[in-house]
Parts: structure tokens; sequence; C-alpha cells
């Protein structure tokens, strides 16, 4: 009847200010106290890069919130001077993950050879570049030690997910209160749990398996939680309509609600690993440490990367610390990517679930 | 103050024919002018035009779903707060356009106060403190504190209730008191208009009572829009009435917007009688 | 009372309700209980930490009674040995103080940023990076604090010692820096943002939305809407989240382990090298301990774990608390 056709729509009206429109004025403060801080510097006995930048900052957010002030009155300036702070803690979180990645990735790829993936520190000496001998063995134990933590923790982690959700007795309510405490606990105490109880009492010595056995005491809460929350996300009616077929419980949540939530249990899985293997305080009386291959992650001392990188940069030898920065490198490209995976998995796991 | 008699809660044609009444008083004048609002790719309402004339009570009736709600929204800028929310047209307050370059969305919505849906005081907050909110907010002034306090709450008509009990949390009271300490917060700011948003839906039958006594003292200082969703609430408190509806798929268009003895008493479109006598919505 | 109820019926006793079996099947009995010993093992690995630490920590124990508690020096190996982590813990303390002062604010300030100011194409990469620092191995930091921070912060806490000296912390006796409580709390405090960040988007986000709706409706800046309800709101979870932080910060190891060089007294001098730490003492002198100092370290050991688990429990208990607060509005 009165209804206009869609071509009458009329355009947006264009409300918010763009990016552009909303820095130009600010920027120019920006620029005009940076210059007059630097004239500052230049006359006054103040010096040092890192100075001129706070002053500078400090000057900002003075010289911004007085010029809105003079427009605008005092609630405006004070929300102004608030959005500065907040948009500066915003970007202050991203600052020390970019350094750090800069700083470990140009210390440590000189130190990125062949050898490093196929030598040992062996037959080593302190005279020796650092490009002779290499990681092999503390690749070899970082892999078995975060492989058997792994077996270790998740079946018992997805088991302890699985009741959290599906029992709602105190057995449940208890634990879910004792995997947030065991998440909490320090990495050094878990080395010493296991150093105490497997290495003193047991009368087994250091091994890779003494090291996987603390590292799943770290790797399980993360594995339950993350499970827990996942697994909280299959739809109800998913679990009722299973039961509702005749299916007996533990078919239930094996064929229908586990699959359901499997890459989300992949995420957990891969978070609890991300957690673990960059871990190096319980390895130093668990796992001990050793110069060359042991393969048998059952008896004996064993290298891992972190504890590689670890005893390397303790050294005062430039060629030993230079080796321990490869290491690092090699262990955080490791977590990250590991890390990555994770997230990339939840991200379709979500997908698939709604 | 008000000619329509308190009690009468049906639709009494001699009483709404009496027509708006001219205003003298402090409240604002708002226009709408062909305003359309989206959420992202969705329009919600389109080329909305209307006309709240200063002192006078406006009430926006529709089926849900229809856009009263936004609309509302777009009158005191609350609808940008939504990430993907866009919006056209113009709306004056006192003749000058609020979305104008230079015109502080803040400031706006100082002027244009809103009350919403559900009871929404401070919770960590006092009563006294919550009416004072607004001017603490706004960082204006106030010289009599204890004044402001009990003449806001006067006006919302929660004074006698809460007189002895400043001090308490707002959350300690009831619904309808709740909504009136809004009413009292929102008024404290001395807006030019007051914008409702089901202000009763979430209440009794008596807190609602009392809240349309509110809502006729106050006309006299204060312009005031009400979306109601209750056709006896529309009649017995507004001067003017606008009817929405929204075809299916299609945003939603004010069908016919005058005087609310008109509107009730002798529509021009079949539509309105149908939904004012309930055949649809 | 109710004389509606009389109107209705004289009180006929309601039936009991009946016991109805569950019938589960032999599977599910099994399924269960493997489920349910899952949950308990996580119970018993908890017990079998307290007991072996406390087992072993007994010698050392017996040795220094309750002076384990009020002893400065730590020389368990000597003859007699006396040792005692009151410096240690003080330390510890200091450290994860100097952590949270600057971890805490830059953590609510992001917390803020994503939820209240940021649009959705910024605050995502954002959280998303923010965790990929919690992934960062504690090692890694240690390494960057030790090579790089530290000589970049010496201008720095040259400038605090001259200018503002005057308060102690910030007092220096030698103009030596590095190797600091001041360093090793700066690494720390980076490493436990994200988690504290974290926790306090979490619980700021649940402020009820309506209520700030109505502090921009009254004219409230943002800022306002955020002092006047959000931060209010989320007080006791912002609590929570620094307890959770202090938490990490009480237990970190590797990193203090590197940076700081180990002394045994109680210093205000936070920029001047020295300090102690229980996690970075255990770490040090672990591989080189004889049987005396094992002993002595897991009591440490032993000491970090109660006090942790205390702080992470009490620091959950008040998180959880906020977040259930949200369904009562």
């Amino acid at each position: 009847m009165n209804a206009l056709p869609a071509a009458a729509l009329p355009q947006p009206r264009k409300v918010r200010r763009n990016l552009r429109e909303l820095a130009e004025r600010p920027l120019m403060i920006l620029a005009l106290v940076g210059v007059a801080m630097a004239a500052i510097f230049a006359i006054t006995p103040l010096s040092g890069m890192v100075g001129w930048a706070l002053c500078t900052y400090v000057g900002f957010v003075v010289a911004d919130a007085f010029d809105i002030y003079r427009t605008d009155g005092p609630v405006v300036a004070k929300d102004r001077i608030a959005t500065v702070l907040v948009a500066t803690a915003g970007l202050c979180t991203v600052v020390p993950l970019v350094l750090i990645v800069v700083y470990v990735v140009s210390k440590g790829l000189g130190g990125i050879t062949r050898s490093f993936f196929t030598e040992t520190l062996e037959s080593v000496g302190p005279a020796d570049p650092a490009t002779v001998g290499g990681a092999k063995h503390a690749i070899i134990g970082t892999v078995e030690q975060v492989g058997l933590a792994t077996l270790l923790a998740t079946p018992l982690g997805l088991m302890t997910a699985v009741h959290l959700t599906q029992s709602r007795g105190r057995l449940a309510r208890v634990t879910r209160v004792l995997v947030d405490a065991m998440s909490g606990i320090p990495s050094i105490v878990a080395g010493l749990f296991i150093y105490t109880m497997w290495i003193v009492r047991f009368h087994e010595g250091f091994s890779g398996l003494a090291a996987a056995m603390a590292l799943s005491v770290l790797m399980l809460p993360t594995v339950a939680r993350t499970a827990e929350e996942v697994i909280k996300l299959v739809p109800n009616g998913l679990r009722e309509s299973s039961l509702a077929l005749g299916a007996p419980e533990w078919k239930t949540t094996t064929r229908i609600i586990l699959p359901a939530a499997r890459s989300g249990l992949v995420t957990a899985t891969v978070l609890g690993v991300s957690r673990i293997a960059g871990e190096t305080a319980p390895l130093l009386m668990t796992a001990f440490g050793s110069d060359a291959v042991n393969t048998n992650p059952w008896h004996g001392p064993q290298s891992a990367l972190p504890l590689f990188a670890f005893q390397r940069v303790r050294n005062a030898i430039p060629t030993q610390i230079a080796r321990g920065w490869a290491g690092a490198l090699v262990l955080i490209v490791l977590v990250l990517a590991l890390f990555t995976l994770a997230r990339a998995a939840a991200a379709r796991g979500r997908k698939v679930l709604r | 103050m008000t000619d329509i008699p308190m009690a009468d809660v049906r639709i009494d044609t001699a009483v709404l024919s009496t027509g708006p009444k001219i205003s003298t008083s402090g409240g604002g004048s708002l226009r709408a002018d062909g305003v359309t609002a989206w959420f992202g790719k969705h329009c919600i309402i389109a080329g909305v035009d209307m006309d709240m004339p200063a002192g006078s009570v406006t009430s926006i009736i529709g089926p849900s779903g229809c856009g009263k709600s936004t609309f509302l929204r777009t009158l005191n800028r609350m609808h940008e707060l939504v990430p993907s929310a866009a919006m056209a047209g113009e709306v004056r307050l006192d003749g000058v356009d609020i979305y104008g370059a230079g015109s502080r969305p803040a400031l706006m919505r100082l002027r244009i106060g809103m009350v919403f849906q559900k009871p929404n005081p401070f919770p960590t907050m006092s009563i006294g403190e919550n009416v004072l909110s607004g001017l603490k907010l706004a960082g204006i002034p106030c010289r009599d504190k204890a004044e402001m306090t009990e003449r806001c709450l006067n006006k919302a008509g929660l004074w006698a209730e809460v007189k002895d009990r400043l001090g308490a949390p707002a959350g300690a009271l009831s619904g309808g008191q709740q909504q009136r300490l809004c009413i009292a917060r929102s008024l404290a700011v001395s807006p030019r208009v007051l914008l409702m948003d089901e202000p009763c839906s979430a209440l009794d039958p008596s807190s609602t009572k009392r809240i349309e006594e509110t809502i006729r003292e106050i006309s006299s200082q204060v312009t005031v829009v009400i979306v109601t969703h209750n056709m006896q609430q529309a009649a017995r408190v507004s001067d003017y009435t606008a009817f929405f509806l929204a075809d299916k798929g299609e945003p939603g268009r004010i069908v016919e917007f005058g005087p609310t003895g008109e509107i009730f008493n002798a529509p021009n479109d079949p539509r309105t009688e149908d939904y004012i006598h309930g055949r649809f919505g | 009372m109710s004389d509606l109820g009389l109107l209705v019926e004289t009180a006929r006793p309601l039936p009991q309700p009946r016991v109805i079996t569950p019938g589960l099947t032999t599977g599910d009995k099994v399924f269960r209980f493997l489920a349910a010993a899952a949950a308990a093992s996580v119970l018993a690995i908890l017990g079998l930490v307290a007991l072996f630490l406390v087992l072993e920590a007994e010698p050392a124990l017996k040795v220094s009674g309750l002076k384990f508690l009020t002893t400065f020096e730590w020389n368990p190996d000597g003859t007699p040995a006396h040792f005692g982590i009151a410096a240690l813990i003080y330390g510890t303390a200091m450290i994860a103080f100097i952590a949270l002062v600057v971890a805490l604010p830059v953590a609510v300030g992001s917390a803020l940023f994503v939820n209240e100011y940021a649009p959705v194409r910024l605050g995502r990469p954002l959280v998303a990076l923010l965790d990929l620092l919690a992934a960062v191995p504690s090692l890694i930091y240690g390494m960057w604090g030790l090579y790089y921070l530290q000589p970049h912060l010496q201008g720095t806490s040259r400038w605090l010692t001259d200018h503002l000296g005057f308060i102690p912390f910030f007092h220096t006796t030698r103009p030596v820096f590095g190797s600091s409580m001041f360093i090793a709390g700066i690494v720390v405090g980076l490493m436990v943002l994200p988690i504290v960040a974290s926790v306090t988007r979490e619980v700021l986000s649940q402020a009820p939305r309506g209520v700030c709706e109505a502090a921009l409706a009254l004219g409230g800046s943002r800022w306002g809407m955020i002092r006047s309800v959000i931060l209010p709101f989320g007080r006791s979870g912002i609590v929570g989240a620094a307890m959770l932080g202090l938490g990490r910060a009480l237990g970190e190891t590797i990193a203090i382990a590197l940076i700081l060089a180990f002394n045994f007294k109680i210093t205000t001098q936070i920029l001047a090298p020295g300090g102690g730490s229980v996690a970075g003492l255990i770490a040090n002198n672990f591989g080189e301990a004889g049987e005396a100092q094992r002993h002595a370290l897991v009591a440490a050991g032993l000491a970090l774990f109660v006090i942790t688990l205390i702080v992470n429990t009490v620091a959950r208990i008040i998180v959880n608390r906020t977040s259930k607060g949200k369904m009562e509005d």
C-alpha cells in the first residue's frame, strides 16, 4: 500500500567519525610535544631516548586533555585521558610479545645449522665454535618426555572432564575446586614431588619417564578444564536424543558426545602440550640432563630442549650461550606453533558445533 | 494540570478529544525527519517523520518487532552504541540536528534522557546517590544536594516512600520503586525530553498507575515520548499517538500519527483500526 | 496462615516419591567408575604431593624446627646447620609485589580496552596475542629478561636512584644495577599479565549491560560509565584476578633463577643486585646439593606449595563468586 520500494531507502548517515578524523588533531599535538621535548632535552641536562619518549608521552596526555578541556570541559577531558591510557595499556600487551620474539629470533637464528639437529654435545670442547655440536639429544628427550606426559595426562584429563560434566555428586564438586588448585601448583613443586616419590622413595634413577610424570601433573589440569568447557558446548539435545534411542549412557558418551566435541578435545590436548613443552624447572630434578643421546626414556638421565637451553646460557662461554639461544628459538617456534594450531582447531570446532 | 481523569482506564472519547495542549513549558520540541535505521544490512525502520511538540506526551504503539524501540533509541543516539548500527535522516531538538557535525552524543543524551524497559538503578550506589548520579556523571555541579534529591524524588512520586532511607542500596527497592527511582535519576539532569521504552512492562498494575501519574505530572516540564504495548496506557497518558507497523521482511514504518483522540476514535488507516481493536498484533 | 490451602483440601498426606532404578548397564557402571576414578586421581595426586614433600622435608624440619620460618641464612650443609626461608619468603613476596604493580594496571587497562573501546576487528587479535604471550615458556622470559631487558633498564634504574632515591625502595647504596628484584619483578609481571588480563576481561564483561546503557543514557561519558558501573561491579573480581596472578608470581622459578643474584638478606633496595626467591633457590641449588641441602630444599618447596595452594584457592573462590553474581541481576 504505502510501502515504498526498497530502492527508495536513503544512504546511511555517517554518524561516527572515522579514524583519520579522530587521529588528526591528536597526532598534530603529539608531534608538537615531541619537538618541544626534543628542544628541552637539547638545552637542559636531561638526556636519553627513553626519557624523551616518556616525557613526550606524558606531555601529550596533558596537552591533548587540555586541548579537549578548552572546548568541551572537564568531563570530556577526563574521558579523553582515560581513553588514551586505556588504549596505551591495550598496546602495552602487544609490545612484550613482539620484543621477545624478535630478540629470540635475532639471537638464535645464527645457531640454527644442520648440525644443531644432527649432533650432540658429547665431544664438544669449550673452544669449539657454536656451529659444532648440536641439540639432537635434547630434541629426542623433549619428544619422548612430552609424548609420554601426553599419554599419561590426556586420558586422565578427558575422563576427569567427562566426570565433571556428567556427575553432580560431591566428588565432582570437590574435583572442580582441586583442578583449579592443581593448575596453580608451581612447576618446580611438581618436579620436587616426582623427585621425592619416584627417585628418593622408589629408588628409581633420573629418567625421561620421571620427567614425563612431573610434566603430566602440570598438564592434567589444563586438559581437564579445557575439555570440560568443550564438552559443555555439545548441545544437550544430542545427548538426550541418543538416550531416547535406547543407547546406554557410556555409548552415548563415547560415540556421540566425545566425537561431537572432537576438535575441541584436540585443542585441549594441544594446549596442554604447549603448556608443558617449555617447562624447565621440573626437569632439573627428574630428567637431570645429559650431553649424549639417551633414547631410552625409562632409564638414565636425559636432556630436553628447555633444559639444554637453560644449562647453555648459565655457562660463561659465548659459544655455549649461542647454542642456548638456538635452543630457545626452536623452543619458542615449537610452542607458538602448537598454540596457534590449538586455536585454529578450536575455531574450526566452534563452527562445526553451531 | 491535566484534564484526563486518573481513574478512567477506558478510552474516553470526550476526554481525549479535548486535543493536545499548547506548550508554554520547559520541555523541548523534538522532530524526526525521515529517520531510517539499520543493524548491519538489516533495515529496521524506514522514513519515519514525527513531530513531538514541546511539553507534549507522545506514545508510540505497534506490534512487536516493528521498530518502536529502535526508533526511540535513534532519538537520543543510543542506537549507535551497537557496533553494526547505522541511521539516516535527522532528529532535531529545538530545531538543531542532534546528529549534526560537532554534536557530542553524551551531551545529546544529557538533554534527551531515557528510561528503560527493565529498571536499572546503579546497584553499587545508594538511593540518594542514584538520584544524583547523572549530575556526577555529567560533571554538573549541584549546590543543594538534599534539595535536589527531594525535588526529583517528589516529581517521580517516590519521596514519601524512601525519604527515611536515602542511604539504603537501590537494589533493595521493589521493581516499581526502582523504575520511579530511574525516572527521578533521569529528571535530575533536567532533560528537555524524556524517552521511555515500555517503562511499565515489567511492573504490576499499581506501580504502573503510579508511573502514569508521574508521566502526567512531569509533562509540563519535559517532553515525553513513550513506547508502550498497552493501548489503554497510550490513550490515558498521551497527547499524540504514532502507530508503527512492519510488513514481513520489510522495515517498520509509521502508519498513522496524530492526536491521540483521533487515532483511537477515528483512525484514517484501516490497519490502525484493526490493531487498536485487537484484530492482530 | 494460608486460608487458600484450607479451601482446596484438608491435608491429605503427599505420597512418598517412588524409587526409580537408573537401570545402568554393566558398561555404564564400568564407564562411570572409570570417570570417577580419573576425577579421584586429581585428589590423589594432590594428596601424594603433600605426603611425599612432608616425608622428604621432615629430616630438615627436624634439624631447624620452627626456626625454619624465621631464619635468614641458608647454610644447611654447615655444622651446625643453620637455614630458614625468612629472607626467601620476603624476596618471593617482594618480586611478586613488583610483578603485580607492573601487571595489574596494564591488565585492567587492556581488559577495558578490549571490552569497551576496541572494535571487534582489533579486540579479537589482541586477545589472541595476549593468549600467545601466556604460552611463551618461562625460560624464554628469563633469558630475554637477562640479556635484553637488564641492559636496557640500567638507565632507568640509575635515574630512579638519582631522582627518586628518597623513596626507600629506589635507594641504592652502590651504583650497581641488574640481577635485582626490580628486573625479576618486571619480567614476572609480564609473565602473569596474560592471566590477570584474561580473568579481568572475563569478570568485567559480565557487568550488567542495561545499567551500563543507563549510565550512557544519562549523558555519562564512557569513562563515567566505567567508573560508576563497571569498576564497582568488577572490584572483587579484579582482586581475585590479581590474586591468581600473585599465585603464579610466587611460584615462578626459572626466570628468577636466571636473573636474580641470590643473597639472604632482607633489603628494601630493589634496584641493587640481590634478593631471594624460594622457587628460584630450589632450581639454582638442586643440582649441586648434598643430602642435607636437598632435604632443606624440599622443605622450602613444601612451604611454597602450601602458600600457592592457599592463594590460588582463595582467588578462585573470589573470581567464581563474582561470575555467579551476574545471574542475580
